[in-house]
């Protein structure tokens, strides 16, 4: 059984040297043969973009980072609507129609709604929030639902940062991200 | 414009302080430039429209010299939440964490915890890949579940003009310049990239997901 078993070890491990190059299959042997022991402690937590940086007091940045996001609502939303209102005074309502409670209780729970039954992206239009493509400008949208006032048109000087692609195209085939510089 | 800047005032000094980092880029003192950074997240669907594709970036600003000797840190977990019934509490999980030059992609499995602390499942169904040196085609790998996996340095794919933003937020700006100035052109991030078939995370609906980094 023993030579059986080392056998097959061997066979597998040169199934695997000679199929290397760019496509990697994961054995469970390897797996179970690593450290992955300990307790791991969360530092930093993300989902929207801009969402900490925009919003949240430097005081309270790594609470922010430190709370989950079912119990963000309560914990920052008064905050975040504080913020609003200083950045923008004559805040309303945006172009989705929400006023301000509406909109900070929407951004203080971070996460990032994904539509698996079709196009995901920020905003492109027609698609509201149903994920974030690569391609998104995403703190344009931002801007324009902070500055923007119901129709988009308010602030003009404050809803657009003019920067509306990235450095290096990306690919449409997994990664996606372009090489690094 | 002039009382905007006043309300600004007391939060102008520090954002500018903060000056070199968005997205998440820009983040709290107690992860800030450190290998548990998050700069962004992203979620599309894959090239296969059956999937979706998850981007989690940390390590943010990397000069091309930088990025030549960047690593992702053994002592730090990254984890996909997805929430699949709309209550903002995690009901899968997806971890990648390094080991000697290969990251290891655990999930996604079932998982609930609103916990701040994890330990790696890697019992669960795993995508293991070798983390592309820099300078070097992408290597991926798939697992026997469709799950794809990248790891490794990447052109940053956020685009802001964050400098004239914090020129705004400071007071020694009243508008955006046109066109605009990227700030993150010419920089690298270290990116996990990781592909699931929608099957696995719900089917169809809607889900919400964010991601978070832990270490020991």
């Amino acid at each position: 059984m023993k030579n059986i078993k080392t056998l097959m070890f061997a066979l597998l491990i040169s199934a695997v040297a000679f199929n290397c190059s760019n496509d990697d299959d994961a054995t469970p042997q390897v797996v179970n043969s690593i450290d992955f022991s300990g307790t791991y402690s969360q530092d930093d937590q993300m989902a929207r973009p801009a969402i900490n940086t925009v919003f949240v007091s430097s005081a309270n940045k790594n609470t922010f980072n430190t709370t989950v996001p079912s119990a963000q609502g309560a914990a920052f939303q008064s905050e975040f609507e504080t913020k609003l209102l200083a950045l923008n005074p004559g805040y309303t309502t945006n172009a989705l129609g929400w006023d301000a409670p509406t909109f900070t209780g929407a951004l203080a729970t971070d996460v990032l709604t994904v539509s698996l039954d079709g196009t995901t992206t920020f905003f492109d239009g027609t698609n509201v929030l149903t994920g974030r493509a690569l391609a998104d400008d995403v703190i344009s949208v931002e801007l324009l639902l902070i500055f923007g006032g119901p129709t988009g048109a308010d602030n003009p000087g404050l809803t657009d940062d003019n920067v509306d692609s990235n450095d290096k195209a990306f690919s449409s085939s997994f990664p996606y991200l372009a090489s690094p510089w | 414009m002039k009382k905007l800047k006043i309300l600004l005032g007391a939060s102008a000094v520090a954002v500018a302080g903060f000056f070199m980092v968005a997205a998440d880029h820009i983040d709290a003192p107690a992860v800030s430039g450190g290998t548990s950074d998050i700069t962004d997240f992203y979620a599309f669907q894959g090239e296969d429209s059956d999937n979706i594709a998850f981007v989690a970036n940390v390590q943010g600003l990397l000069s091309p010299t930088a990025s030549a000797s960047a690593a992702f840190d053994e002592n730090v977990l990254v984890e996909i939440n997805i929430d699949t019934n709309g209550d903002a509490i995690q009901d899968m999980v997806i971890q990648a964490i390094p080991r000697d030059g290969k990251m290891y992609v655990f999930g996604p499995f079932a998982s609930s915890s609103t916990n701040l602390n994890s330990t790696v499942n890697f019992s669960a169904s795993s995508t293991v890949v070798d983390i592309t040196p820099y300078g070097d085609s992408a290597i991926t790998a798939t697992s026997d579940a469709g799950v794809i996996a990248f790891a490794g340095p990447r052109d940053d794919p956020f685009f802001m003009d964050f400098a004239r933003y914090g020129e705004i937020i400071g007071g020694t700006a009243t508008s955006f310049n046109d066109p605009g100035s990227d700030t993150f052109a010419g920089s690298n991030v270290m990116s996990i990239v990781i592909e699931v078939p929608k099957t696995l995370i719900g089917g169809s609906g809607n889900i919400n997901t964010w991601v978070e980094t832990k270490s020991k």
